[in-house]
């Protein structure tokens, strides 16, 4: 049991998708402006990641080795397929804001990578756990960069409208003196760059100790 | 939509790895030394610019008299693997030297956002043929620009001094993001001023 609770966790930080593996950057950056944009995007690809890792390794067996990859990749689109008509219908303002990255899942490295990586080689709880934790390791570094740059950049914080709550928090500060940049593409990238030179240093210094 | 201003747009505008961040993963893996960057550029502008028309043939002669829109992901990609894989068996045939400088970049290509970015994205702004064969292959150009100077910029990086944990990766994003505030300067009035629309 604790060998499978390390595949959970080993997603979340030491593997850590967007920081330390740095596969399927194109929604990171791409959809990061405001924070319920990557939440709609993380549960997106926690959706396909799931299931396509459970699909995979359940057929690990019977997909043979010379087409393994066009195989992959039709479960995976249909997966993807299966997202976009779901969102489309309930929660269509998520929709139109993932616009092109939504069908874009299907190229996103993150799932292919595990397809191949794990799920190919592994029983079907393993895959679960690795998927879960993959997927909140995803979660939370386009989370993180999507927070940072909506509270510098424009000092607002989007979520989900509720009853009478809009849906949008503005920070009193950060509201009237925005570092406008930060929103726009260049601020994706270097926040980017900054957060992995955060975490690697990070690693480093572990490291050492 | 002239094609000239198609052209801009993709090319500068919304170029695709610095403002819209389609096909990040080969420019930041592929981009350490100008010769790979020309070779990735080169296999990428090809692909979108084939890509770009079967996909638009697909859709409008396959797709749309059977009402079958929503399989559009799902075609797409699989009309884009076999394509990868077809070009290689051809260029393979016809010219082994070409063979020999892409041969390496073809496989990545089937996983590389800008290819279906740009299929899409051809068929969200209803172009006709011609303007998707365009766009196709000024997405391309505009990938090539983008993954040749960072090349450069890298290659220049591994002379200087980088402080420990900015070496590597943290600075080329940190550069490109430094690019991406440069290509700022284009933007869409760039195409209404000169009278392109």
């Amino acid at each position: 049991m604790k060998a499978n609770i390390k595949e959970l966790t080993k997603g979340i930080f030491k593997e850590n998708p967007v920081f330390v593996i740095v596969l399927g950057l194109c929604p990171v950056l791409g959809v990061s402006t405001q924070v319920s944009n990557a939440i709609g995007m993380s549960a997106g690809v926690m959706f396909v990641l799931l299931f396509s890792n459970i699909i995979i390794s359940a057929l690990r067996k019977v997909i043979p080795g010379s087409i393994h990859i066009p195989a992959y990749i039709v479960v995976i689109a249909s997966l993807v397929t299966i997202t976009e008509m779901v969102m489309h219908a309930f929660v269509p303002s998520v929709y139109s804001a993932l616009g092109v990255y939504l069908p874009l899942i299907v190229v996103n490295c993150i799932i292919l990578g595990r397809a191949e990586a794990f799920a190919s080689k592994n029983t079907v709880l393993d895959s679960i756990l690795d998927a879960i934790g993959m997927s909140i390791g995803f979660a939370l570094g386009i989370t993180l960069i999507a927070l940072i740059r909506e509270l510098f950049g424009s000092g607002t914080i989007t979520l989900f409208p509720m009853g009478n709550f809009s849906g949008v928090i503005n920070i009193p500060w950060f509201y009237d003196n925005p570092i406008r940049v930060l929103s726009l593409a260049p601020g994706a990238l270097l926040i980017m760059g900054y957060l992995k030179a955060f975490f690697d240093w990070n690693t480093s210094r572990k490291k050492d100790k | 939509m002239s094609y000239i201003a198609i052209l801009l747009t993709f090319i500068f505008i919304n170029n695709f790895i610095l403002v819209q961040f389609l096909g990040l993963c080969p420019f930041i893996g592929v981009s350490k030394n100008s010769e790979n960057a020309i070779g990735m550029g080169a296999s990428v502008t090809f692909v979108t610019t084939v890509a770009s028309v079967v996909t638009w043939a697909i859709y409008y002669f396959l797709l749309v008299p059977f009402n079958l829109q929503y399989l559009q992901t799902l075609t797409f990609i699989l009309v884009i693997a076999s394509l990868v894989q077809l070009l290689e068996m051809v260029i393979q045939k016809i010219s082994p030297a070409l063979y020999k400088a892409l041969g390496i970049y073809l496989p990545l290509i089937t996983t590389n956002c800008a290819v279906l970015g740009i299929a899409i994205i051809n068929i969200t702004n209803s172009y006709n043929v011609m303007e998707a064969f365009t766009a196709g292959l000024a997405a391309g150009l505009g990938f090539t620009l983008a993954i040749v100077l960072m090349s450069n910029i890298r290659e220049r990086l591994d002379l200087q001094p980088v402080r420990g944990p900015y070496r590597g990766m943290p600075i080329a994003f940190i550069s490109a993001g430094l690019m991406a505030l440069a290509f700022m300067a284009f933007d869409k009035s760039l195409i209404t001023n000169l009278h392109l629309v």
